[in-house]
């Protein structure tokens, strides 16, 4: 009986300390944001008030994401000035959209831009426009201003308890295992450089330049996962970078992903890894092509209802902040919203487009934003990069805000963490429904263990949540034919989001959207010269 | 079951034998990971060190299980015997083992697994002995269950309290004096409960006090002890020790050199610091007669501000240095004010405590003379000072006949770095002039000095100098064979390679 209390009293101070003399202090404090969902919910039982006021216009964009601004940059860019975009939230930049604290500019989504490929020739002429590719767009490896190229250390791995350099697992990995790693990037390096008899590359980006040769397109009948299990790949590591990768580019696992849509990710560039990046991550894009349209993006706009006539496009437009609704009637519409969204707003959807929409599935992101009072340690390992990834999270690390911050002095600093919702299907949404505290205390758990001391750094954690933040290239999804009805446009309108490539993609956004506004004004009989 | 047989008397016995192999336990794994944690934290390595110092210690406690067996005589009196020695021992043994590395007195590793290896055998032998002593009051059986168990219990407890408690807030060095303590009062604990079975033995007594004195003074004087030790791992006097947000600053002296220390890292010698300010600045203030503005950017300790004061058309020097605390320092203490000849109380000198990257960025002034004397490029937030970005940053502010002039590590030691640098002010488009100057307590150092156009060395000094005079200026421009220019890839932002050749070649240097 004495050593069973004595082993008890031992046991209890031993928890005690472990616990620490403190109890778990409060979580910090912060915002839930994200898409207007109140709003968009309200697609469903249209209750908006009767149109008052009538506009016309000859060209009205639905949607100011990367593809509707990339649209309105081109027809701007094109003298044709005479377009509306109307955005559903309080600023334009969709996915691209970013915060801003006293400490720094933060994304609240999409974060980096790899360095595009020859093929992206729209959007290399962007970054040449905005100054950051220098010299001639269309050069095999042109030259980009080094203060939004990724500052070096560029990406570490937390695995075992070490902070090792570059996102392949290698800590602890057998050779046998990274011979795999190695007869896989031989076989992306190949498939880089593959290109068809019309001299097609076998992946492209954009997509819609990929070769249709049978033998790449019968990857996107299979997933991934299968398509390594197939070829032989069973090293973890290898599955484990590869599954990230899908997670960090679709929003999906590998195994529920596209091969094709695996393998695009690992052969479609040439930059070496090399990426864009800045403080607000790639709101810097969304701006840039915002300013080209001045004033003619109208915010706080949601189109209710679109109904083709004979030769124009009646849009009725709820504007929330006056709670009135305008009527446009446009000559070309221009339709850059998620796609997923045409059943609720067209009077008459086409029959092709609700069958290419069937079965279509969105991943849901949470990106939470943790304003820190100095950047965490590193217990052991290599130095803090711009992207910290972790081996055992469902989730994918942090990115640093002021990693390319030209400063050298340490201060505080803020990290946006990410976590695709992989496993969630469209039925199963309750976690992303969960309120800002479960999220926050979700965060922190997660970056604890490479950081134990993340809590007492934390000052505040906002959250944003993007129910619909990407399509995902499930089997099936890219090459059999379902995204026929959208690719080709038809007389009056034109399809400009990365939906309709199937790929949730800045690149595919930037091209849907310069394709759109190039047909636009073909239609229109505006000459232009092409971005494409 | 076992309260059924016992008898008031063993429980007495048992009791206080069974608490003691708790206390014994701890302290044991104590000095292992102690000697461990001092052994990763002084040798580096912390995988190795925590191995052969867990395999010496296991060892050397086999030694004493087994050496217990010719243990004899009174065996309590044997038990506190051992206790005192434990608690001498290890709780001496981080102070000793530091004192000893700072000094360099003797063979640390040595001395290391000694210590290790007597403190394990000491250690080694106290559960086979407390086993013999129970063994006349308990059954074999129970006899192995309790001691064992306690004795785990007793290892699970530190092996906790340890990182949690024990390392973060008393130190390693307290941390075995508080260890040392308990074995110490194990011993007297034991002395006094078994008095009836011992009898007086006056010189026990006196042993167990002094220890246990002892080991009290030092816990109490632990931290003038460390503070001692780090002295002597600085060699020389410290006048001055602070931890500002930026930097641990500690400023020595021996006889009358002064020494500034930033970050462990010697910034300069009062001996000879003339030498490297002299280079660094008049071989550039001496080519601009119309020079008027001058920036400085890092310098907080004002010997280079000192040097540039000397050239009367200067109106004005604008001093950017990040840490406020050292620019505060050699401002107002008169010791480090005299160094500078008071230059940062020059009414001509504005300090700006920012970070220069970022001042740079928000500033509209020109200058005619830019002197970059930061600190090396050994890390990544450090390597921004010596980018492309950065070099481009610069020449916005520098007028169209003005220089600018970088202190560039040793082209000697670090010769890739070096000429790194030299290649990184090319690439942002500047005209380059390397240089170099030996400085006693550095070695051979190098400057580079840029502008837009070529650079001319002056005929003259006109100012007074002790080291920079005109018949001394040639040979500063000649680079021998040994540290002649090799090929080296441009530092950008995005690749930093300067980081990691400045690494590489230092610790060529150190391990040598």
């Amino acid at each position: 009986m004495r050593r069973r209390e004595f082993l008890g009293a031992a046991s209890a101070a031993a928890m005690l300390a472990a616990c620490g003399s403190k109890a778990q202090p409060p979580l910090p404090p912060g915002t839930l944001s994200g898409a207007n969902d109140a709003l968009g919910h309200r697609l469903r039982q249209p209750d908006f008030p009767a149109p008052t006021e009538t506009r016309r216009t000859t060209v009205a964009i639905v949607g100011g994401g990367i593809g509707g601004l990339s649209a309105a940059w081109k027809l701007a860019r094109s003298g044709c000035d005479d377009f509306l975009l109307l955005e559903m939230e309080a600023e334009a930049g969709g996915n691209s959209r970013a915060g801003k604290n006293e400490v720094s500019a933060h994304p609240l989504g999409a974060h980096y831009l790899p360095l595009p490929p020859r093929e992206a020739r729209a959007t290399r002429q962007l970054l040449a426009e905005l100054g950051v590719l220098q010299g001639d767009p269309d050069a095999a490896h042109p030259v980009y201003d080094e203060r939004y190229l990724c500052h070096a250390p560029q990406e570490r791995l937390y695995t075992n308890g070490y902070w090792q350099d570059g996102l392949w697992p290698t800590l602890g990995v057998p050779k046998a295992e990274r011979a795999q790693y190695i007869r896989f990037q031989e076989y992306v390096g190949e498939l880089r450089h593959l290109r068809d008899s019309a001299g097609r590359r076998a992946f492209a980006l954009p997509l819609a330049l990929s070769s249709r040769d049978p033998k790449f397109l019968a990857l996107d009948r299979i997933t991934l996962r299968d398509w390594l299990l197939r070829e032989g790949y069973t090293a973890p590591g290898l599955y484990w970078l590869t599954d990230y990768a899908c997670r960090d580019d679709y929003g999906t696992a590998a195994a529920q992903t596209s091969a094709w849509a695996g393998l695009h990710y690992f052969a479609c560039r040439d930059g070496e890894g090399q990426v864009l990046t800045a403080p607000e991550g790639n709101a810097w894009l969304a701006r840039g092509l915002a300013r080209a349209s001045g004033g003619r993006v109208q915010p706080n706009a949601l189109v209710f209802r679109v109904e083709e006539r004979s030769n124009e496009h009646v849009c009725d437009v709820y504007l929330a902040a006056e709670d009135r609704s305008i009527r446009i009637i446009a000559r070309q519409l221009i339709w850059a919203a998620p796609l997923f969204l045409i059943p609720h707003v067209f009077a008459a959807p086409r029959p092709e487009w609700l069958a290419a929409i069937r079965g279509a599935e969105y991943a849901p992101w949470i990106v939470a934003n943790l304003t820190l009072k100095e950047a965490p340690q590193t217990r052991a390992g290599h130095s803090l990069a711009w992207d910290n990834v972790l081996h055992d999270s469902p989730a994918l690390g942090y990115v640093v805000a002021t990693h390319q911050q030209l400063r050298y002095a340490p201060g505080p600093t803020v990290i946006t963490w990410y976590r695709a919702l992989h496993e969630e299907s469209a039925s199963r949404r309750h976690r992303l429904l969960q309120g800002r505290d479960a999220w926050a205390a979700e965060v922190l758990a997660d970056l604890s263990r490479p950081h134990p001391e993340i809590r007492e750094l934390t000052t505040r954690i906002d959250i944003h949540r993007h129910a619909h933040a990407m399509i995902r290239p499930l089997p099936g999804r890219l090459w059999s034919g379902t995204r026929g009805g959208f690719e080709s446009g038809r007389a009056g309108i034109q399809f400009a989001h990365a939906d309709v490539s199937g790929l949730s993609l800045f690149e595919e956004a930037n091209f849907r959207g310069v394709l759109a506004a190039e047909r636009t004004l073909s239609r229109l009989g505006v000459s232009y010269a092409s971005s494409l | 079951m076992q309260r059924g047989r016992s008898t008031n008397n063993d429980a007495l016995m048992q009791r206080p034998l069974l608490v003691s192999v708790f206390i014994v336990a701890s302290c044991g794994l104590a000095y292992e990971l102690i000697a461990g944690a001092l052994a990763s934290y002084l040798l580096g390595d912390s995988v190795m060190q925590f191995s052969t110092v867990i395999g010496v210690y296991l060892f050397a406690m086999g030694i004493g299980s087994w050496l217990s067996k010719h243990v004899g005589g009174n065996l309590l009196v044997r038990f506190i015997q051992i206790e005192l020695l434990v608690g001498l021992l290890g709780g001496l043994s981080a102070g000793l083992l530091f004192l000893l590395f700072t000094l360099h007195a003797g063979p640390f590793r040595f001395t290391l697994y000694g210590l290790v290896l007597l403190i394990g055998i000491l250690v080694g032998l106290e559960i086979p002995l407390i086993m013999r002593i129970l063994k006349r009051e308990v059954a074999f059986k129970d006899l192995v269950a309790q001691v064992l168990t306690f004795d785990y219990v007793g290892a699970l407890a530190v092996s906790v309290l340890f990182p949690l408690l024990l390392a973060p807030h008393l130190g390693l060095v307290r941390s075995a004096l508080l260890f040392g303590l308990l074995n110490a009062a194990v011993a007297a604990w034991a002395l006094w409960l078994f008095r009836a079975q011992i009898g007086p033995l006056v010189l026990l007594r006196t042993q167990c006090v002094a220890v246990i004195a002892f080991l009290a003074l030092g816990f109490g004087f632990a931290g003038t002890f460390v503070s001692l030790a780090e002295a002597n791992l600085y060699n020389e006097d410290i006048v001055h020790a602070e931890t500002s947000p930026y930097q641990h600053i500690v400023i020595t002296r021996w006889r009358d050199e002064l020494r500034l220390y930033l970050n462990h890292n010697l910034q300069f010698s009062s001996r000879d610091e003339y030498r490297y300010h002299e280079a660094l600045v008049h071989p550039g203030m001496a080519a601009l007669p119309g020079a008027r503005r001058v920036l400085v950017l890092g310098g907080g300790d004002g010997m280079a501000a000192r040097e540039i004061l000397k050239y009367p058309q200067v109106e004005s020097i604008t001093l950017v240095d990040l840490d406020p605390r050292m620019t505060q320092l050699f401002s107002q203490s008169p010791m480090l004010a005299e160094l500078n000849r008071g230059a940062l109380g020059s009414p001509k000198l504005k300090i700006i405590n920012a970070d220069a990257l970022q001042w740079l960025e928000q500033t509209q002034e020109m200058f005619d003379f830019v002197v970059a004397d930061f600190p090396d490029p050994s890390n990544y937030s450090l390597g921004k000072l010596y980018s492309t970005a950065f070099y481009r940053l610069l020449k916005q502010h520098v007028a169209e006949t003005g220089l600018i002039v970088v202190q560039a590590t040793s082209p000697m030691y670090a010769r890739e770095s070096f000429w790194t640098v030299v290649a990184t002010l090319e690439a942002a488009g500047w005209q380059t002039t390397p240089y170099h100057a030996l400085v006693p307590s550095f070695g051979e150092w190098g400057y580079i000095l840029a502008g837009r156009r070529g650079y001319r060395p002056p005929a003259a000094i006109p100012v007074p100098t002790r080291f920079i005079t005109p018949d001394a200026l040639p040979a500063l421009f000649h680079f021998p064979a040994d540290m002649a220019r090799i090929p080296a890839e441009p530092n950008r932002l995005d690749n930093q390679n300067l980081v990691r050749v400045f690494e590489r070649e230092w610790g060529q240097v150190q391990t040598h």
